[in-house]
């Protein structure tokens, strides 16, 4: 049933060759980064999209992973004040080749790579939202997180909002000397809210909603009208309230009888300013947040995170890597929340197709034996906040009780690792194959699944797509092959993979992932076994020592890749928050093709194919 | 739902021979509305963020809130009796709220699911996050938690039901819905530079007109209050050592007894328990 399909490495240049290709073949364009702590390169932008395309064509770095634009301001040069950061991967698997554009901060300008890489497009309306940098020749460049009429780019370093206290936490106003007054009590209108100084209130509009519809072509075109009859097309707005779009998603959609024409996704409605509060934060405040990305498997969250900050504390002094145990643990939670996730997803998925809620609740029921165990390791169900940098918080308690607050409860009180054993080798493959022999023949599913929404392995791998959406297009992609860490590369398991690129392969994917999954977990069992009492804890985990420098860890998340941009600017001794800190969301950059997957399709697929794609809000919209 | 039960309905204010009990239910009609309010309450389909999790975690079969009449989640506001507002509030979504709210029939609560609809939570300080569903609407029951686990939810919800049995027809303020014309809706709030609420529309103009005075716009000027500053460890010490210790006799003696009572206390019901 499973493929072996491991990357292969073909003709693929390894990083140091390609940036020396990309120098003689653009020498007056392409120069080194020779910052400390940055790699790659930096490229002029007048030749941006030339050396993108050289970048994709020639040297076969053709799956762009994050763009991302940090604002440099009162920190590097003054002409060169902003920064578009790209990361390219060879889809074969590989290192990444990090290209840099600049612009000066009073006009930032940087050409679009929306026609190199279409997986670009979000990535740089959102640049723009917050940073304010402008990309000629995108098509369609307007805020994509805050609404069209808000003042300021927020993500601006000097950008401060209503309830800004300080630059840096903790703040001074809580800790250490702790006077009464925060920020929200001098606000004159008792809400998160400033209104600009020269606030006209004769002139109020919301203009939010008129820019959604422009050049979608409403109205009828009477001229175009000739002999024989048109219907008119229709706007149908999908959420933000809508019980099938996972959350507050909207879809705005324009309809030619039941046939959609045009999607387009509108998002937002849970951007809670994750970035800008992570700023702010401390290196380890930000490990709570990050459970809160994609709440549904905030395990797999912690794990990106420490990795990224974790590569920036390797290159510095007092660095001690996690220990054995606690990489295992590290995996084991990882692979447990992947099953958490598709679990749900599945569930859901069934939900969108009508199967309503039946599956889903069956899915649920396993769902809450892991969150037991995740309570027991972690101390809680959903927002684990278990890792910690160079190790995890805790080990493995010897008995967990199913519900952690009510310890005194004595008939759900296990021994760890029986319950752990029974749950990997029993009681998950058994549900699996309860499961499958229920649904995956069903001829409902299949009919309404199959050659629905399909997305063409060429298109996946340009749309940036990530997880099982880039898999089931048969792209074998998976960072714990392409580009390993932690313990994987001495795991032994498979990467599924689907033929059609359509929502049923999509949905066989997860399944054979949370096959794989225990797989893992089997062989993480007698290692677990092997390494107990071993230590886990991280040694500088409360107060790490961050040296300056760009870090960017990914992960196999359930939703896909997971990446997180950090740049350090601290020194040792002084602040020691992150400059920038930017989460390449894999539900985010995921809906880039869902308008091209739902392109006439009928309306009742799009909540399916949206099902099938598996976004979580909080982690689109950060 | 469970079977109809007359003896919960029936209201011990009146009498009521033996042998009637369980036939017979003599109630007030405040009672009887309440009781059929608080035992068929139809949540609004409707998740915001992470808490959303927990809510249908709540609402699947381990923990099943339709054991308090709450299984028929709807989609549509206009089905639905309660709001249960389960994640981040944001400015952006804070007008579809106050709409979907506008849309509701009454009698209808609100209730705040964990730390974010409660106050802004972890996010409260972030530019596009309302700092709580309070700030525009009228919140029934807050439930804290981050997210809150399903019981601290049941826990809420039962709350929610006990708030209910305590409504009086009689009493206007407590049931505004049976008062006379139509109850105003909620202005919406409008998406401007940043969000406006049109209620504070005198607030801003105010604002306005002392910017043009020179003062900084949207501050509020405060007092200066005194920094805490904690003493000095070797004081506290030395402090400690010169201090006599006084023991109040009669005060002594009360605590002794009131522990000798709880003693007995125990022993009373631990004896009534074997």
């Amino acid at each position: 049933m499973t493929d072996q399909v491991l990357p292969e490495k073909v003709e693929t240049t390894d990083v140091d060759s390609a940036i020396a290709y990309l120098k003689d073949k653009f020498p007056s364009a392409v120069s080194d980064d020779t910052r400390d702590g940055y790699s790659g390169v930096i490229v002029d932008k007048n030749k941006l999209v030339d050396v993108a395309r050289a970048i994709r064509d020639e040297l076969g770095y053709n799956y762009l992973s994050s763009a991302t634009a940090v604002d440099y301001h009162t920190l590097g040069e003054p002409d060169s004040d902003m920064e578009m950061v790209y990361h390219a991967y060879p889809i074969t698997g590989g290192g990444a080749l990090v290209f840099k554009a600049q612009t000066p901060r009073d006009n930032p300008e940087i050409p679009s790579l929306v026609n190199v890489w279409p997986g670009a497009d979000f990535q740089e309306r959102e640049a723009y939202d917050l940073m304010g940098i402008r990309f000629p020749g995108h098509p369609n460049l307007k805020r994509i997180l805050m609404w069209e009429g808000f003042l300021g780019h927020p993500l601006r370093k000097d950008w401060k909002e209503a309830y800004y206290e300080e630059d840096h936490k903790p703040f001074s106003s809580r800790w250490p000397s702790g006077n009464v007054w925060r920020a929200e009590e001098k606000n004159a209108y008792g809400k998160n809210v400033r209104y600009p100084d020269d606030f006209d209130l004769s002139r109020l509009n919301d203009v939010s909603e008129e820019s959604l519809y422009e050049g979608l072509g409403l109205g009828v075109d009477v001229q175009a009208i000739e002999g024989t009859m048109h219907t008119d097309r229709l706007v149908v707005n999908m959420g933000p309230h809508h019980p099938s779009t996972h959350g507050v998603f909207r879809m705005v959609i324009t309809l030619d009888g039941e046939t959609i024409d045009t999607l387009e996704p509108v998002m937002g409605y849970l951007h809670r300013n994750h970035e800008k509060i992570g700023e702010r934060n401390t290196y380890l405040h930000n490990m709570p947040f990050t459970d809160r990305l994609d709440y549904l498997s905030s395990m797999g969250n912690n794990l990106g995170y420490a990795l990224a900050v974790e590569q920036l504390m390797a290159l510095g002094p007092r660095w001690n890597p996690p220990s054995y145990r606690a990489e295992v643990i590290r995996v084991l939670m990882a692979e447990l929340t992947r099953i958490v996730n598709h679990l749900w997803s599945i569930g859901f998925l069934l939900n969108d197709l009508g199967a309503f809620f039946t599956p889903m609740l069956y899915a649920n029921n396993e769902r809450e034996k892991i969150l037991d165990f995740f309570e027991g390791v972690a101390g809680s169900r959903l927002m684990c906040n278990y890792v910690r940098f160079g190790g995890v918080f805790q080990d493995i308690p010897e008995r967990i009780h199913s519900v952690q607050n009510m310890v005194n409860d004595r008939v759900r009180d296990f021994d760890s690792m029986k319950f752990l054993t029974e749950l990997v080798s029993e009681r998950l493959p058994r549900f699996l194959d309860e499961y499958e022999y229920y649904l995956s023949e069903n001829e409902i599913i299949k009919a309404r699944c199959i050659n629905v929404g399909v997305l063409p392995p060429d298109e996946a791998v340009g749309y940036s797509a990530a997880g099982p959406l880039l898999r089931g297009s048969g792209i074998p992609y998976d960072v714990r092959r392409a580009d390993p860490y932690s313990i994987y590369p001495e795991l032994d398991f498979d990467i599924p993979v689907g033929e059609r690129g359509d929502i049923y392969d999509r949905y066989t994917v997860r399944i054979r992932e949370m096959r794989e999954s225990l797989r893992i977990l089997r062989q993480l069992l007698p290692r677990l076994e092997a390494t107990k009492g071993e230590s886990v804890a991280g040694t500088n985990a409360h107060t790490p020592r961050v040296p300056v420098g760009e870090s960017y860890g990914r992960v196999e998340n359930p939703k896909g890749e997971l990446g997180f941009y950090v740049v350090s600017a601290g020194d040792a001794k002084g602040t020691q928050n992150p400059w920038r800190y930017h989460v390449r969301a894999p539900s985010f950059i995921n809906l880039t093709p869902l308008g091209r997957m739902s392109h006439k399709q009928k309306v009742a697929d799009v909540v399916t194919v949206l099902g099938s794609i598996d976004i979580v809000l909080g982690e689109t919209d950060r | 739902m469970a079977d109809l039960n007359l003896n919960e309905l029936h209201d011990t204010e009146f009498p009521l021979p033996e042998q009637m009990h369980g036939n017979v239910a003599i109630t007030s009609l405040s009672k009887l509305y309440n009781w059929s309010r608080r035992s068929s309450m139809w949540p609004l389909l409707f998740g915001l963020a992470c808490c959303a999790i927990e809510m249908i975690g709540t609402a699947a079969s381990r923990f099943d809130f339709s054991r308090f009449g709450m299984e028929v989640m709807r989609a549509t506001p206009r089905q639905s009796d309660l709001m249960i507002v389960s994640g981040t509030v944001t400015k952006k979504m804070v007008v579809p709220i106050v709409r979907l709210y506008n849309q509701m029939p009454e009698p209808k609560y609100v209730m705040a699911m964990g730390a974010c609809a409660s106050g802004g939570g972890p996010f409260k300080e972030g530019y596009n996050v309302v700092s709580g569903i309070d700030k525009y609407l009228p919140v029934d029951v807050y439930v804290p938690g981050c997210p809150p686990t399903p019981q601290a939810l049941l826990h809420g919800l039962i709350t929610l039901q006990k708030k209910i049995d305590g409504q009086s027809l009689a009493n206007l303020d407590d049931v505004p819905w049976y008062g006379v014309g139509p109850s105003e809706p909620t202005p919406i709030p409008i998406l401007g530079p940043d969000i406006i609420d049109p209620r504070q529309m005198d607030t801003i103009r105010r604002q306005a007109e002392l910017a043009a005075l020179g003062q900084p716009i949207g501050l509020r000027a405060l007092p200066d209050v005194p920094v805490y500053k904690p003493k000095p460890k070797k004081a506290v010490a030395a402090a400690a050592v010169v201090e006599e210790v006084v023991v109040d006799e009669e005060d002594a003696a009360r605590v002794m007894e009131l522990r000798q009572a709880a003693l007995a206390r125990k022993r009373a019901y631990d004896a009534s328990k074997s």
